[in-house]
């Protein structure tokens, strides 16, 4: 089956102005969104990973410099205008700040209800109320405690679920959710999450959950995507990878999570030596220069070797392994 | 038993406001002993970072210390006039306050700001003892020496917090306040960054205050563990125990509540919101929120009392 939303082997570089080296923020990435059966994604990866740039091109608010991202077979960049009005309401987009988002002078209805005009979404005043209505019990949220309201006077988890709420109006099939949870408090991320752990399981939602916290992907997702400088290092089951992760990195940042429940050693294991995070990045395997395996062979950049049923790691020390070519992933990894 | 390098009475502080007077810090008390590290956790608006400020007395109008007392080494900060705050502050106690490393001066050298530390409390240096001051505590917090002439926007996030833990330790603090010193940075990071600040902390013998909210940050860091409530210190208790035993009922919510990679499915989030410090609710401030509230709890507010190994303020514990 054609998926709804397919990344072929995209890859993002943005050209340095005045003699300046331009910066590869993505290479080569590949990722497939069934139509057909729901699921959340996580995309980890620590800041300048190229996470937030895979989130753009695949809300279609970038291009690509290589490769294509695809809507129902389709390149985004060749689509018609009706198919780009049904992409439009079928891919919703959730940003990190709940407070940036807002007019503060407009109540919050205002933002809930732009989008049912402006899409035409409901045939009457009542229904388009009704309709903001049903969207913020989805999310848990009461009307009546919301509608009429200012922004100020919402706390930032009930914002960021109104945030939600206002992505599932067109009622799309996939929401591309970056950093959701990072700019509210603790003990409320775990009621947003469980807000879209719902929505998938309920509504038949697919969720691309792009994060840097391994906890919370953990949490809530059903495969993940690591990156690690630009590129893909590991991908598979949630539970697997991080259960028994195989890349040298997803293993340093399985082992940087601080946990609550094991033994004291994590400060005494934390070893200190400050990389470079600045530098460039070579041909070769991204991690090369912080990695204890590396050896020669990691000069050239490792194909994705299929570890097991659904995984693949992008790295030379599993390279008794079949291979999979990097365009193969996305479909390869829904399966 | 040794003296505590810090001990904090009955503190009060409060915010004026046209709407109602605002009980940010409301009877807290507590001892930090040389060397102890002890964690304050709770959520946004709980008055951690009031506290942290109340004790520095650095707390600007409308915010006011009402009542209470702080003691260093001994000394009490309210005896010292603004000179005397000067003095301890720095040399005795010092504050890596939340997103300190955002507050770099951008149009000053890292060794320039460091420096400037040291002179302004006092520490005269020629500038070649100077340099090789800067240079070692560079070092000592893990940055090579050349750092010191590098701009702050040559640095990574990582690295900018470390220089921020450099000036914090340069005239050898009693004590180091720590306010969420690694939340927006990512996890390898922080853990090189936490594992950095526990050396320093050992070299100097001094004593550190996290505050936070990661409960698997406190478990692998602190020694012990006080929980904040609007306002008020609702449980304190050596970390093994609290994070085995919790005994207020908010304190297993706010357990419970973290995404952690030990559990997979359990995210519960605490129910209803945290209260407005400007209405409190009557009795126990968690009583809206708790499934195990009855009526004693609505009309009494419990104090914090001793339980063998910690104490708590809940009227069911």
């Amino acid at each position: 089956m054609t998926p709804l939303i397919e990344a072929v082997a995209v890859s993002k570089r943005f050209a340095g102005g005045l003699g300046r080296e331009s910066t590869l923020a993505l290479e080569g990435l590949s990722l497939a969104i069934s139509a057909e059966r729901p699921a959340i994604i996580a995309v980890v990866g620590e800041s300048g990973s190229g996470k937030t740039t895979l989130a753009r091109l695949l809300l279609g608010l970038a291009d690509p410099t290589g490769g294509e991202v695809r809507y129902r077979g389709e390149d985004l960049r060749r689509l018609g205008r009706n198919k780009w009005r049904a992409f439009r309401r079928d891919v919703q987009a959730v940003f990190q700040d709940p407070y940036g988002v807002y007019n503060p002078f407009y109540r919050v209805d205002h933002v809930l209800a732009t989008p049912v005009r402006r899409f035409g979404l409901a045939a009457s005043r009542a229904a388009g109320r009704e309709l903001i209505a049903e969207v913020l019990r989805a999310v848990g949220l009461r009307p009546e405690e919301i509608l009429g309201r200012y922004p100020h006077q919402l706390s930032g988890g009930q914002r960021q679920r109104v945030m939600v709420a206002r992505a599932l109006l067109p009622k799309p099939k996939l929401i591309v959710a970056d950093e959701p949870v990072s700019m509210v408090d603790a003990s409320l991320r775990a009621t947003i999450l469980a807000a879209l752990r719902q929505l998938t399981d309920e509504h038949g939602i697919s969720i691309l959950y792009i994060t840097h916290d391994l906890a919370t992907a953990y949490q809530v997702s059903d495969a993940i995507l690591v990156l690690y400088r630009a590129r893909l290092v590991e991908a598979g089951a949630v539970e697997r990878v991080v259960r028994a992760p195989q890349h040298p990195y997803t293993q340093l940042l399985v082992a940087a999570v601080p946990r609550a429940h094991q033994a004291r050693d994590w400060i005494e294991e934390g070893y200190e030596a400050p990389h470079n995070g600045g530098g460039m990045i070579s041909d070769g395997c991204p991690f090369a220069d912080r990695c204890a395996h590396a050896t020669s062979l990691c000069a050239v950049a490792p194909p994705l070797y299929r570890t097991e049923v659904r995984r693949v790691v992008a790295c030379v020390l599993y390279r008794e392994y079949p291979t999979l070519a990097a365009r193969e992933l996305g479909r390869w990894l829904s399966i | 038993m040794s003296e505590p390098v810090l001990r904090v009475e009955r503190l009060r502080v409060a915010f004026d406001h046209p709407l109602g007077k605002v009980q940010a810090v409301d009877d807290v008390s507590f001892a930090l002993l040389p060397g102890e590290r002890l964690g304050l956790a709770g959520e946004s608006g709980s008055g951690k970072s009031t506290l942290a400020l109340s004790i520095m007395r650095m707390i600007k109008p409308p915010g006011r210390i009402e009542a209470g007392a702080v003691w260093l080494d001994g000394g009490r900060l309210a005896d010292l006039d603004e000179e005397g705050l000067r003095a301890v502050r720095l040399a005795s106690i010092a504050l890596v306050p939340q997103g300190s490393m955002n507050s770099l001066n951008p149009v000053l050298r890292i060794g320039q700001q460091i420096a400037d530390a040291l002179v302004d409390h006092g520490l005269r240096l020629g500038r070649r003892a100077e340099e090789r001051r800067v240079a070692a505590l560079l070092t000592e917090v893990g940055l090579a020496a050349n750092v010191a002439r590098m701009y702050p926007h040559e640095l990574s996030g990582g690295m900018k917090q470390r220089a921020c833990i450099a000036i914090a330790i340069a005239l050898r603090p009693k004590v180091i306040i720590a306010d969420e010193p690694t939340s927006a940075l990512d996890v390898v990071v922080q853990r090189q960054v936490m594992a950095t600040l526990a050396r320093v902390q050992q070299e100097l013998g001094a004593a550190v205050i996290l505050i936070g909210h990661d409960m698997g940050l406190m478990a692998q860091f602190v020694d012990r563990l006080g929980i904040m409530y609007a306002g008020r210190l609702v449980e304190v208790a050596p970390i093994a125990d609290i994070i085995a035993h919790p005994r207020h009922p908010y304190t297993r919510a706010l357990i419970a509540s973290l995404p952690s990679l030990d559990v997979r499915g359990a995210l519960a989030g605490i129910p209803g919101l945290a209260p407005s410090l400007r209405d409190l609710p009557s009795g126990c401030a968690f009583h809206p929120r708790c499934g195990f509230a009855v009526d004693r709890c609505r009309g009494e507010r419990p104090v914090l009392r001793d339980l063998a190994g910690g104490e708590v303020a809940c009227h069911l514990a």
